[in-house]
């Protein structure tokens, strides 16, 4: 999230759309409310089902699912062809007025640069801006060039007029445009639109660009760093935050720094692409602190063994040719090229799509180690559960261990919320049996790996025996020791940049901010998002001040959020570029003549003058958002609408390139995806009020609210098919077959898509085959093995499968 | 000075004898409620601050924790409500946190390290010790046998490719954090979570 949860209460309009807050986030949803009761705002809901949030929504609009883009381009050619847009603010903080690379193209689908041999964008050098001999990137302040950044986007959405909206989204043209119109009178500093979305934007092949499009809009409309304003992304696991912040990700490493490629063979190669030199004059550029930040993390990874010499022990890191994402490993875990596989508290047999790949590819396995508080399907793999999962036990030789771990309440640490703010817990009391902290358990893999490497040697041993583990405890840090060291140290006395005779830091002592940071080896810190959380000052997350001095719902002493304690990012923007607010309903941060002043921390310079001119988004080179996105997206500078992988129609606006052309696709895969002349009926996935994702299914109280799974469908559908509430469904994908029970409903009704009455389904995902619910058939049975072309999450909301009625399972389904 | 409820009743009841209703001929109809109210079960409970476990808008709660009363017995938790200091969910809690006191519950916890061995049908329990050494010597020979020192063009890469590790999208920070350092120093890069999925 770029605002905070609590700042919702401030917003004029609420937008949700790819998330269904009310259900999925219902104690987030009270701040919608609250704008609603007491802010005067208006809620937008768009879905393709009336949905509990709809069902409070001032305005809701029905959407084919997988065609958000469509729907988004449509509300920009809205914005820029009516003029409503926020003039200044888009002139100035973005970079509308860039001019863009001649031989820059799109026609046909695709953009300029694309390799039909290689299903990618090899060549995307046109995607950049024109640049002068200083290496400064030319603009026209005028936007009078035909190839300014914001003419280029008014020609590129101008196809998506609201007959085109509602051919492809199926969304009436006047439910459109009244979308519009709410969404428009936000085009002004006076008023602020947010955006709440969660995975209905993100499980499609066009994820990131879905999220993309709302930026652009917000980016239009004047509402990033604004009270009331941004884009807001609900996320799911209690720290899913915090786990991304710390880079478990194939490709990355913590704070959001880029793990080597293997063609970055010296750290100096490394370091080479990530200069981030200021490319407008005067402009700050903010990650130029690159080298502070790796080098500081190198020496928390590995202390005195990261020198200068050893490149801070660049070599320790290992260098990736392609991405080892969720979707690579199952694809290679199935082409039997895995051969051990850790899951810690991800239950990756229901997790991952196509659950017949995801078997096949643990059954190849040679030995697997599940660390989780609870039973799960993948432990359970090997077991033959009848035709909710079929297994010969027999045949399967993978070794399995569940390793038990402790969870809520049985252990302390800290969790990162959605909006950034990192909240610290205490242990009430101890796991059960003989259960073990995921801490514990790490540290006693980590020291025997240790010992072993230590007496007999064997492949590399440096890094695992060269990794600091300096605590009082090596078998079990304890969590404080943990969080202090993410911080980071002084490593040695550190002089005070205005008196150097004088000392600023002594050796030992915290960090008190990323600031400090050096690139000379004198500081640590694993995280520097994080440093400023654990300083002289004590345990910043352990703060329980829930004062709101300015009323806006900043809550700066509770908790503290990343980066730098600022609870909304961007906040710049929310002055004019003289540094005055842009109203007096939406102040927030403001120049005062000699500093920044507000009651959050400035996302800017605190000193840095307003006619210096430096753009308030210091993250990117220009200091100016991105309406044209250069070459940072795989799939484009600027959003397309593409049909998910089970293509519902044939793409109206470029019927030869119907599907995202950069999608990766396994060639194990090719012949996975299903068509409509099959499989004629839409299906998306959802969750339930009453479920959290695969835990719930064992917790009594919930399995008795929802026990069992069900496929949700609309009344015109279930006549055809001669299906009542209650009765056997089976639903048919290119995948799989599942059966469910019918739940009837007037929450789906048919659309119009290209001319003709489209019908949606929905399916929970919740349930399986183990628990304290009814056994059915996992979802994922159903679901394609592709992903988004940027960041490869799986296409969960948007797939094509039949429905007719059914006999019940053989194998009644009794409570486990 | 605390007043417990079951003082209170009985101050209460003393009240009552004294007012129409004992003029009625109730006497005894307070007393025989008081003793008829079980104490405050939180009453002798420790309260612990907490965040909910299960999604990301991280409510506060409050758990309580007592024991039973009996020799040595360990605490446990018997109570989860929302935390009404904390300004991000102001006390209230959802359907899945206002009943997270059976996750902790839950018949399906794992107690203790299991162990199923290729080709057979059943989990087996073993101790900590065994399960870590033997987990710890398939790991590495692992490792040894299929670790990439360099590439084909001789670039050094230091890579492990044969195991993958899915990090867990409810740990702590701090247990996040560890498991980075842990596994990154092995020099898998097969390491994910949910964020992704």
């Amino acid at each position: 999230m770029t605002n905070s949860w609590n700042d919702i209460k401030n917003a004029d309009v609420v937008l949700i759309m790819g998330g269904n807050a009310a259900e999925a986030h219902p104690c987030g949803f009270k701040w919608v409310t609250e704008a609603k009761a007491n802010n005067g705002a208006k809620l937008i809901v768009v879905d393709p089902r009336f949905t509990r949030s709809a069902a409070v929504s001032d305005l809701y609009a029905p959407i084919r699912p997988g065609t958000d883009i469509a729907f988004l381009s449509g509300v920009m050619r809205y914005l820029l062809g009516n003029g409503k847009i926020h003039q200044e603010y888009v002139k100035a903080f973005t970079n509308a007025s860039y001019i863009v690379r001649e031989g820059f193209k799109f026609e046909d689908g695709l953009f300029a640069g694309y390799d039909a041999s290689k299903k990618s964008y090899a060549d995307r050098s046109t995607w950049d801006y024109e640049f002068d001999d200083q290496g400064m990137a030319k603009v026209d302040d005028t936007l009078q060039h035909p190839r300014c950044a914001i003419n280029l986007l008014k020609a590129h959405v101008a196809r998506y007029t609201p007959e085109m909206v509602e051919r492809i989204c199926g969304t009436p043209k006047d439910k459109f445009l009244k979308v519009c119109e709410l969404m428009a009178t936000t085009a002004n500093g006076e008023r602020s639109m947010t955006s709440l979305y969660a995975l209905g934007w993100t499980q499609h092949t066009t994820g990131a660009q879905n999220i993309r499009s709302m930026a652009m809009i917000q980016l239009l409309l004047g509402n990033m760093g604004i009270p009331g304003g941004g884009v807001n992304a609900l996320r799911g696991h209690s720290n899913v935050q915090g786990i991304t912040d710390f880079a478990l990700l194939s490709t990355s490493t913590p704070g959001y720094l880029v793990l080597p490629t293997e063609k970055e063979t010296t750290f100096a190669d490394y370091m080479k692409s990530r200069a981030f030199k200021p490319i407008r004059p005067g402009q700050t550029s903010f990650w130029q602190n690159y080298r502070k930040f790796f080098v500081s993390q190198q020496k928390s990874l590995f202390g005195a063994a990261a020198t200068k010499d050893n490149d801070w022990a660049y070599d320790y890191l290992p260098k990736f040719d392609t991405a080892y994402d969720v979707l690579k490993m199952v694809d290679m875990m199935a082409g039997g090229q895995m051969n051990g596989l850790f899951c810690q508290g991800l239950n990756i047999l229901m997790a991952a799509p196509n659950k017949a790949k995801v078997q096949a590819g643990l059954a190849k396995l040679k030995w697997m180690v599940i660390i989780d508080p609870l039973e799960t399907e993948t432990a359970h793999f090997w077991e033959n559960h009848g035709e909710f999962h079929n297994a010969d036990p027999k045949a399967i030789q993978t070794e399995v261990f569940q390793l038990p771990t402790t969870a809520y309440a049985e252990d302390e640490g800290s969790f990162t919320n959605s909006s950034r703010v990192i909240q610290w817990h205490w242990k009430a009391v101890d796991g059960p049996g003989e259960s073990r902290s995921d801490i514990q358990i790490i540290a006693d893999l980590h020291s025997r790996l240790r010992a072993l490497y230590t007496k007999e040697g064997g492949a590399f041993p440096d890094p695992i025996v060269n990794t600091t583990w300096a605590y009082a405890k090596p078998a079990h840090p304890e969590p404080v020791e943990l969080l202090k060291e993410i911080n980071g140290y002084a490593l040695e006395d550190l002089p005070n940049p205005a008196d150097p005779t004088k000392v600023m830091l002594k050796a030992g002592q915290l960090l008190p901010g990323f600031a400090v940071m050096r690139d000379d080896g004198k500081t640590s810190g694993a995280c520097w998002i994080y440093t400023g959380v654990y300083t002289e000052a004590g345990n910043m997350a352990m703060r329980r001040d829930a004062s709101d001095p300015t009323g806006l719902g900043i809550h700066p002493n509770w908790g503290y959020s990343w980066p730098a304690n600022r609870r909304l990012l961007y906040n710049r923007a929310s002055a004019d570029p003289a540094g005055k607010a842009w109203s007096e309903r939406k102040k927030y941060i403001t120049w005062n003549g000699s500093r920044w002043v507000g009651g959050d921390v400035p996302d800017y310079a605190p000193t840095m003058a307003p006619d210096k001119s430096v753009g308030p988004f210091i993250m990117n080179q220009e200091g100016t958002a991105r309406l044209f996105a250069r070459g940072a997206m795989p799939d484009g500078p600027f959003p397309e609408h593409y049909e998910p992988m089970d293509a519902y129609i044939a793409n109206p606006l470029h019927p030869k390139v119907t599907t995202n052309p950069a999608v990766r696709v396994f060639a194990a895969d090719a012949k996975s995806f299903g068509t409509p002349d099959k499989f004629p009926i839409v299906a998306t996935s959802y969750r339930l009020a009453e479920h959290f994702h695969y835990w719930t299914k064992n917790v009594h109280d919930n399995a008795v609210l929802q026990p069992e799974m069900f496929v949700e469908m609309g009344e015109r559908l279930a006549k055809a098919k001669g299906i009542q509430n209650g009765d056997w469904v089976e639903v048919s994908s290119q995948r799989g077959m599942i059966k469910a029970k019918a739940s009837v409903s007037k929450r789906f009704r048919p659309i119009m898509v290209d001319g003709k009455p489209c019908d949606v389904i929905g399916l929970p995902i919740h349930f399986g085959f183990i628990g304290l619910t009814r056994k059915s058939y996992p979802l994922n049975t159903l679901t394609p093995p592709v992903g988004d072309a940027s960041v490869n999450t799986p296409e969960y909301k948007a797939f094509l499968v039949d429905v007719k009625k059914t006999t019940p399972p053989a194998s009644s389904p009794a409570v486990a | 000075m605390a007043v417990t409820r079951r003082q209170f009743m009985k101050v209460s009841a003393a009240g009552l004898a004294a007012s129409s209703v004992g003029a009625l001929g109730f006497i005894g109809a307070g007393e025989g409620l008081a003793a008829g109210v079980r104490p405050f079960r939180l009453e002798k409970a420790t309260e612990t601050r907490n965040t909910c476990p299960y999604c990301a808008v991280a409510c506060g709660v409050l758990v309580y924790s007592a024991t039973d009363g009996s020799k040595d017995a360990k605490p446990k938790l018997i109570h989860v409500e929302g935390d009404s200091d904390n300004p991000i969910n102001r006390g209230t809690l959802c359907p899945r946190g206002a009943a997270s006191l059976g996750f902790a519950h839950s018949p399906n916890r794992l107690q203790y390290p299991m162990h199923r061995k290729p080709g057979t049908n059943k989990f087996e329990r073993v101790t900590w010790d065994f399960a870590m050494e033997r987990i710890a010597k398939l790991a590495k020979e692992d490792r040894d046998k299929n670790f990439v020192t360099k590439n084909r063009d001789g670039v050094t890469v230091n890579r492990w490719l044969t195991t993958g590790f899915f990090a867990g999208s409810s740990c702590s920070n701090e247990a996040g954090y560890l498991t980075y350092k842990a596994i990154r120093s092995t020099g898998i890069l097969a390491l994910e979570d949910q964020a992704r999925i």
